[in-house]
């Protein structure tokens, strides 16, 4: 019998990696790792609690030698300070592909997200993969997305042996998710901009769960929107999930950004107050065409089980 | 016994749904909660329709001529003139491609980039049709086969001050590299009316900038139920034969004219009418 294909993935104390483990694991002999914590993940995952930039990342590289790398972990803008995040985001992510070069390693999924288009009033809608990025513009708490997107593309066509595909997708939501839009959408009420209602998008965790593992699988090197083509205002979700609004001040702008700054509410960070204002809508099209892939979960499905939890 | 409460004049408004049945024609392009991928939404349109009705026929009293010029069908560009502080004008149009006795016209339109910025006005500009002026979103509808109204002045147009009534400004050029490359015709627009009905006398700049706007009108805090007529020109060809910006502007010209040329004309027949009136009323009070 042969055996199984090896396979590193990263961020593994996040909820979607925890389900995409759980979905190869059958298939697939998965080694987990994570930046914040050592996660138990049963018999056949073997895990550890890892620094990128230290050398134990390299023993695991050189120990196993991986046929894939799907790489989920990220340490998001409310966690820890600009700087710890950089170097494990964007320095990490360089060491990795470094890695994954010296230990020929044939392919490598990378998860970026939507936030990296930035949130402006002048986006014209369905923007397309060849869209500036344009978040670290309006943020600097964002620069580490777009610099990590940067170095993906670019290790993307220098080193076009690591067949690197780069995933945006729109907001996941859904059992386990810990994001801004799953913490609004959990509490029974989320402060909205007064006078602002976002046209959104959002895929459910399984089926990101299933748009990683596909694209993982197929291998299609490039990167790729990931959002269905179904929509629906901020605040009409918000209702839908059963959360009842706290309407915060939208003007002047420097107003609402000191009310944020002041509150420090995790579900209402000052550097996503744009996206509480103006739509980031993404094509998903292309990578529906080329995986072949239509979310099973509907809008519906999303607001229901927020709703349950109250 | 209770009094028979009369319905105050906004419910009237809002449930009348003798204009559902132009909205219910509309191609099903929205998801599973009524919004498409600009935020048109279908129960915001019905709402915006009843109220545009009665903007139309009870409040500006609207008399649109040349509705036969606008195409029953495939894409093309609706170019007007711009004025009254707010987008009553293309709410008007609107309207009027909605209810065109010749046929029927889903408005969709381009709007200024700053009004997304304003609290309550973008979401319900977007939710009614209205999309930001950006050529990729102009594109996507023309490509669609859609009726799009663009307003080439822009902000310059819309929030001029009122001693500057009817004088055209300068008009962007976007609308004629969409034209030309997208083979849609031009409906040149005049409105005739809208510019008294909110009147701008001085532009606050400092408060403009204290809240990201790009002005700050000093206008009289109502808005005047002024007499507007539409007057829709005949359709302008452009072929995508030109490339120099000197060419192109001669062609943007060329529309500018046909407005201008429409506006001098209608106030004209305004002043006609506005004498026919006062002759009427000089006879009567005789009488």
């Amino acid at each position: 019998m042969e055996p199984k294909k090896k396979i590193l993935v990263t961020g593994a104390a996040g909820a979607l990696a925890k389900k995409v483990i759980d979905k190869l694991k059958n298939d697939y002999k998965i080694i987990a790792v994570d930046f914040r914590s050592k996660v138990d993940l049963g018999i056949p995952v073997e895990s550890y609690k890892v620094d990128f930039n230290k050398r134990l990342f390299e023993d695991i590289f050189r120990e196993h030698h991986f046929d894939g790398i799907i790489h989920l972990g990220r340490i998001s803008a409310q966690e820890l300070n600009r700087f710890t995040r950089y170097n494990a985001n964007v320095i990490g992510t360089r060491k990795l592909f470094d890695l994954a070069r010296k230990y020929d390693v044939p392919k490598t999924l990378v998860m970026s997200t939507y936030f990296v288009y930035g949130a402006s009033a002048y986006n014209p809608s369905l923007l397309d993969e060849t869209t500036p990025l344009k978040a670290s513009e309006l943020t600097m708490d964002l620069v580490d997305s777009v610099e990590l997107e940067n170095l993906s593309s670019i290790y993307l066509y220098k080193h076009p042996e690591l067949n690197i595909t780069v995933l945006r997708p729109c907001n996941i939501a859904g059992p386990g998710v810990r994001n801004t839009f799953s913490l609004l959408f959990s509490e029974k009420r989320s402060p909205v901009l007064w006078g602002f209602s976002p046209l959104m998008q959002f895929i459910h965790i399984d089926d990101m769960r299933d748009a990683i593992c596909i694209a993982f699988e197929k291998n299609v090197a490039g990167v790729y929107n990931v959002a269905p083509d179904d929509y629906i205002g901020f605040q009409d979700a918000i209702k839908a999930s059963g959360s009842k609004t706290i309407q915060i001040p939208s003007v002047p702008p420097a107003l609402t950004e000191s009310i944020a700054r002041f509150l420090k509410w995790k579900s209402f960070p000052p550097y996503l107050i744009n996206y509480f204002k103006y739509p980031v809508i993404i094509d998903g099209s292309l990578f529906s065409k080329t995986f072949n892939f239509k979310p099973k979960k509907t809008l519906d499905d999303i607001f229901t089980y927020y709703k349950s939890l109250k | 016994m209770g009094k028979n409460k009369k319905p105050n004049i906004i419910n009237k408004i809002f449930n009348d749904s003798s204009v559902d049945e132009y909205v219910n024609v509309f191609p099903n392009r929205v998801g599973s909660h009524g919004f498409d991928a600009w935020g048109f939404n279908i129960k915001n349109m019905k709402n915006n329709m009843r109220f545009s009705k009665f903007l139309y026929e009870n409040f500006f009293k609207v008399e649109a001529f040349g509705l036969e010029n606008i195409p029953k069908e495939g894409r093309c560009l609706i170019i007007p003139n711009h004025s009254g502080q707010l987008p009553f004008d293309g709410m008007l149009i609107g309207y009027s491609l909605l209810t065109n006795p010749f046929g029927a016209r889903a408005p969709k339109a381009m709007v200024e980039r700053f009004l997304p910025t304003v609290p309550f006005i973008g979401n319900w500009l977007s939710s009614v049709g209205a999309v930001i002026g950006d050529p990729i979103n102009c594109e996507r509808m023309l490509d669609n086969e859609e009726a799009v109204i663009a307003f080439p002045e822009g902000v310059r147009g819309s929030n001029k001050l009122y001693k500057l009534r009817y004088q055209l400004q300068r008009f962007g050029a976007g609308f004629m590299h969409l034209s030309m490359k997208h083979n849609a015709p031009i409906i040149p627009v005049a409105v005739i009316g809208m510019e008294e009905s909110i009147r701008s006398y001085a532009d606050i700049k400092p408060l403009a900038k204290m809240f990201g706007m790009p002005v700050a009108p000093l206008v009289l805090p109502f808005v005047f139920p002024t007499k507007v007529f539409l007057y829709f020109g005949k359709p302008m060809y452009f072929k995508n034969d030109v490339y120099k910006d000197s060419d192109i502007k001669e062609r943007v010209d060329k529309v500018k004219i046909a407005i201008n040329d429409m506006i001098q004309e209608g106030l004209a027949k305004r002043t006609e009418h506005q004498n026919e009136l006062k002759l009427k009323k000089n006879a009567k009070s005789k009488e």
